[in-house]
């Protein structure tokens, strides 16, 4: 199947090598550390057997009508976009060290690094990172690095994934201070963060739509934050900016972005695709890969892996990080997602999203015992309150109607009350669909 | 290897052929047609559109409490459009199909590119992760709705467990690099909770990855370098003069960079543990041990796998990839949440591990590409696992033997799964050197080995053929080799200006750094 050797095949190359077996060859590996016992089947499946046992599993999978959100969202893929990437070309590329051979995947990082800049607004992109919560991760080093200030401010709203992820890329380190910047009716206090900035501000860190679904006013706290000196991380979900306000108009230092949205599956976490884009000022503070366009000998156009004196594989221990990898071929996925798109597409999906969470909202907040529970504008997702225990809720209307009512917030917000729900309504969701939930709501609370 | 200027009527037959818009111009044909997806753009093209556009008015209903409306409240609109191309659903496929031409592939090419392990990867994998059930599954959904893709994380886990010799293993890394900064994590919340916080070093020998010393930086370690002995490997005694307690982590590479056991690793690993320091195995070289080695029983306390080499998943250009940490019984409460639990027939995800080092990214992990490796691990029973690393073993120790007439190795006793070899005189007396073997190699149609790599050994040529590939294969890029090295002896021109058949020459990276230009 997967290795072509033939007995004849095997005893030719030993003859050729000069050895009598294999076993010889292992004459570097002390006898008793080879072959040890393995809890481990005897026997393996074929490809039909696994075939059959991956569709059982993939089975056993019960997906609901799901109204989930909270940094992972449920898109429509294109099918010129599983077309293109299930291409082998691309699939079983390795990372294109050797240009003159990868000039097809070299132009395609060129064009979605193009494309993140054009979307978030800012001057440079990387050629992506492992997911939204680590390109955070990273960009936050990347401003305590540039200013080297160790005092991080975030806003209370910041989806907890990132902020633990955060955390785990300062080391857990005590040296490093995160300050929680408090919200007031779901958004940044920006009163509060005036009086919180000081001289060893590194930045203020944040995300819009925050994880409450709320339209932070970016423009606003950028220019607090740079007033008091302070570098801005901004995270922005990509579906969002044909709508909304782009981080390089309200002026982030960094911005980083989940680009799952942009046409990647949700397969339960990843692989995703950490968008990782700067002011040109800080683009040698850029970690991972970047790709850019040059010449050959002949003048002709071409590209290439650059600015690789930041990396781990020349700098060693002096690195921008440890990054050895990209998420090329999501980045890939976003990139003819995009282009598919166009500006148009983008805004037309923005008010998809839009058009179907307030559609949602509307009519949840219609059903007796639950209200919207902040007044700010949202973008594809909202936080309703329920007069019961959201997370029993949950669990009934699943068990009963097999609809995913979205995510309880007590667990993680238990300031909100047990009734509060973080709802997600994205392109894919149909008036039905939301007729649907609403019934169950009405039927359930 | 020059190419002839077509004549004008061949070139108007090409242009008709290929279908070329009209903006391209008979002056173009030849040239690859190199144009940027911006640069196609046709202000009014579209390649897809979405209808399904409900809004706050048609709900009939009335909010209590809060705005629901669909209007971008002023100061909050996006102002200038993002410059993305405008093009037609066509126009979007043949650009990508293009470009997916002008790349190297495994599907397409030999790829003997030491310490990256590209074997073939099995189209069954990507079947298995592109069915709906588990690639439309929310990461945040319910457990009792992901039951399957639970059961799948737990059987890896285990299996992975019982082939590494490890007592737990978790899966949240999105790559080697990354497993890497889980585990060294791992240790250092070890040594914080045992009260060490004098242990601030990680010890790796000078033919690691780059990725160790830069791991070891991010996290707050001070890397400390030990030289390879002659043979290769870690000497004993120049351990001994580094170990302190101070040490936290002493990495290896196992097989090393070079291909090579450390056949010594009882003694290093009783050394370091008895330093009070832990010891780390990078797995990039996993693929030599499977089925063959459990590096628990070598006294490896962490390691990582990486899937994308080891367990045939793709590439795809650069990522995505998964990694994977296994650890001993000691370290395993400090593993990342969540951890998947079986309990009654049932899975769960649990997150009330209080000595957690926390998240290194959001949700899981790399799931996707975990379905992958787990659906190749199926098709292995424990003997065709050892199968796996006998035949990679078998495979390079079979170029070795038939290049090093020529190209001399590195060492001379037999590899594991990679060798290193070095440009044989003929070429360097003429000022040759290993780049220009690699970029001719390309000419042939092969991917050129890792270069320059390990930083040991001058010139380094590192090849990993992999278990995959046949012997025609090994043999046709082994007499590829041995006819460069006549070609540079007698045109070595040849070779300084190789490739010749790529869509372009060799590229100016000088500027490229100097003036970058990394967008449209």
């Amino acid at each position: 199947m997967f290795i072509p050797t033939t007995q004849k095949d095997q005893e030719e190359m030993l003859k050729t090598i000069g050895a009598s077996s294999i076993k010889e060859l292992l004459k570097q590996v002390p006898a008793k550390y080879l072959y040890p016992a393995f809890d481990l089947p005897e026997t393996s499946l074929d490809e039909q057997q696994t075939a059959r046992h991956m569709k059982n599993l993939a089975a056993a999978n019960t997906p609901a009508l799901s109204f989930l959100g909270a940094g992972a969202y449920e898109r429509y893929i294109p099918a010129a976009v599983k077309a293109l990437i299930s291409r082998g070309e691309y699939l079983t590329a390795y990372t294109p060290y050797q240009a003159e051979a990868s000039q097809g995947i070299l132009q395609t990082i060129y064009e979605y690094q193009s494309s993140v800049c054009a979307l978030y607004a800012m001057d440079c992109a990387n050629a992506s990172m492992y997911d939204g919560a680590s390109a955070f991760g990273e960009a936050v080093r990347a401003a305590v690095r540039v200013t080297g200030k160790k005092k991080v401010l975030c806003q209370e709203t910041l989806n907890p994934q990132y902020l633990k992820t955060l955390k785990t890329y300062f080391a857990n380190s005590k040296d490093y201070q995160f300050v929680t910047i408090p919200q007031k009716d779901g958004l940044m206090d920006t009163d509060k963060l005036s009086a919180m900035l000081d001289s060893d501000t590194a930045c203020v860190a944040f995300q819009t739509p925050n994880f409450f679904g709320l339209m932070e006013d970016a423009h606003k706290i950028s220019q607090t934050a740079h007033a008091a000196g302070a570098l801005v991380v901004a995270a922005a979900d990509p579906a969002s900016l044909g709508l909304f306000s782009p981080p390089g108009e309200y002026g982030a230092d960094f911005a980083v972005g989940e680009g799952q949205a942009l046409g990647l599956p949700l397969s339960y976490g990843g692989p995703y695709l950490g968008i990782f884009a700067c002011k040109k000022e800080y683009v040698r503070q850029m970690p991972g890969r970047i790709a850019g366009m040059t010449k050959d000998k002949d003048g002709k156009r071409g590209f290439v892996l650059t600015l690789q004196a930041r990396e781990q594989h020349i700098r060693r221990d002096k690195a921008a990080s440890n990054i050895c990898s990209n998420e090329a071929l999501c980045a890939l996925s976003a990139t003819i997602y995009l282009a598919l798109l166009g500006p148009e597409g983008l805004k037309e999906l923005g008010l998809a999203n839009a058009g179907a969470a307030a559609f949602a909202a509307r009519k949840l907040a219609s059903v007796k015992g639950a209200a919207l529970k902040f007044k700010g504008s949202f973008f594809n997702e909202f936080v309703l309150n329920v007069s019961c225990d959201a997370a029993r809720l949950r669990e009934k209307v699943l068990a009963k109607e097999r609809i995913d009512i979205g995510l309880p917030l007590k667990d993680l917000y238990p300031a909100l009350g047990p009734g509060a729900l973080l709802v997600c309504a994205t392109e894919t969701k149909t008036e039905e669909d939301i007729l649907r939930l609403e019934k169950a709501l009405r039927e359930n609370i | 290897m020059t190419t002839n200027t077509p004549t004008e009527t061949a070139k108007d037959a090409v242009k008709n052929a290929a279908g070329l818009p009209s903006s391209v111009t008979t002056a173009d044909i030849g040239k690859p047609d190199n144009r940027l997806s911006i640069e196609k753009s046709d202000p009014g093209r579209r390649g897809i559109a979405f209808k399904n556009l409900l809004s706050a008015k048609q709900s009939g209903g009335s909010a209590s409490g809060g705005k629901a409306t669909d209007e971008v409240p002023a100061g909050f609109a996006r102002k200038t459009a993002p410059k993305l191309p405008e093009l037609s659903e066509l126009d979007v496929v043949r650009h990508y199909t293009r470009l997916s031409k002008m790349a190297f592939s495994v599907d397409a090419n030999f790829y003997p590119l030491g310490s990256c392990t590209m074997k073939y990867n099995p189209r069954i994998n990507e079947e298995a992760a592109a069915l709906e059930g588990f690639s439309g599954l929310h990461p945040l959904a319910h457990d009792k709705s992901s039951q399957g893709t639970l059961e799948m994380l737990y059987d890896l886990e285990k299996r992975l467990c019982a082939l590494c010799g490890m007592a737990a293993f978790t899966l949240q890394p999105a790559a080697g690099a990354h497993s890497e900064f889980t585990g060294l994590l791992i240790a250092k919340a070890y040594f914080e909770k045992l009260g060490d916080s004098a242990r601030t070093e990680i010890i790796c020998p000078d033919s690691a990855h780059g990725t160790n010393p830069a791991t070891a930086a991010m996290l707050g370690f001070t890397p400390v370098n030990i030289k390879s002995g002659p043979d290769g490997r870690v000497d004993p005694a120049d351990l001994k003069v580094h170990l302190s307690d101070k040490t936290a982590v002493l990495m290896l590479t196992i097989p090393n960079t070079l291909g090579i056991f450390e056949s010594r690793i009882e003694e290093i690993a009783d050394m370091a543990h008895k330093a009070g320091a832990l010891v780390y195995m990078d797995g990039a070289n996993f693929n030599a041990l499977i089925g063959l080695v459990k590096p628990g029983d070598l006294g490896v306390d962490i390691m990582h796998i990486n899937t994308h080499k080891t367990f045939s998943t793709p590439h795809g250009g650069g990522g995505p990839g998964a990694g994977g940490i296994g650890v001993k019984n000691r370290l395993e409460e400090f593993l990342p949440v969540p951890r998947v639990l079986k309990s009654g027939g049932a899975y769960t995800t649990d997150y009330n591990h209080p000595h957690s080092i926390g998240k290194v990214k959001a949700f899981f992990g790399n799931v996707g590409v975990l379905t992958r490796a787990y659906a190749y691990l199926l098709m292995h029973s424990k003997k065709e696992l050892a199968g796996i690393a006998e035949n990679a073993i078998l495979n390079a120790n079979y170029m070795k033997s038939r290049l090093q007439a020529v190209y001399p190795a590195h060492s001379k006793e037999y590899c594991m799964h990679e060798c290193v070899l070095t440009p044989p005189d003929e070429l360097t007396a003429k000022g040759l050197k290993t780049l220009d073997v690699a970029k001719r190699l390309l000419d042939y149609g092969f991917h050129a080995p890792t270069i320059y790599f390990p930083l040991i050994v001058h010139e380094a040529i590192m090849i990993e053929p992999t278990e995959t590939e046949s012997k025609e294969t090994m043999d046709s890029f082994v007499e590829t080799m041995l006819a460069i090295k006549n070609e540079g002896a007698s045109t070595p021109q040849l070779l300084k200006d190789a490739p010749h058949t790529m869509p372009v020459k060799r590229l100016d990276e000088v500027q490229a750094a100097r003036q970058p230009n990394l967008r449209w």
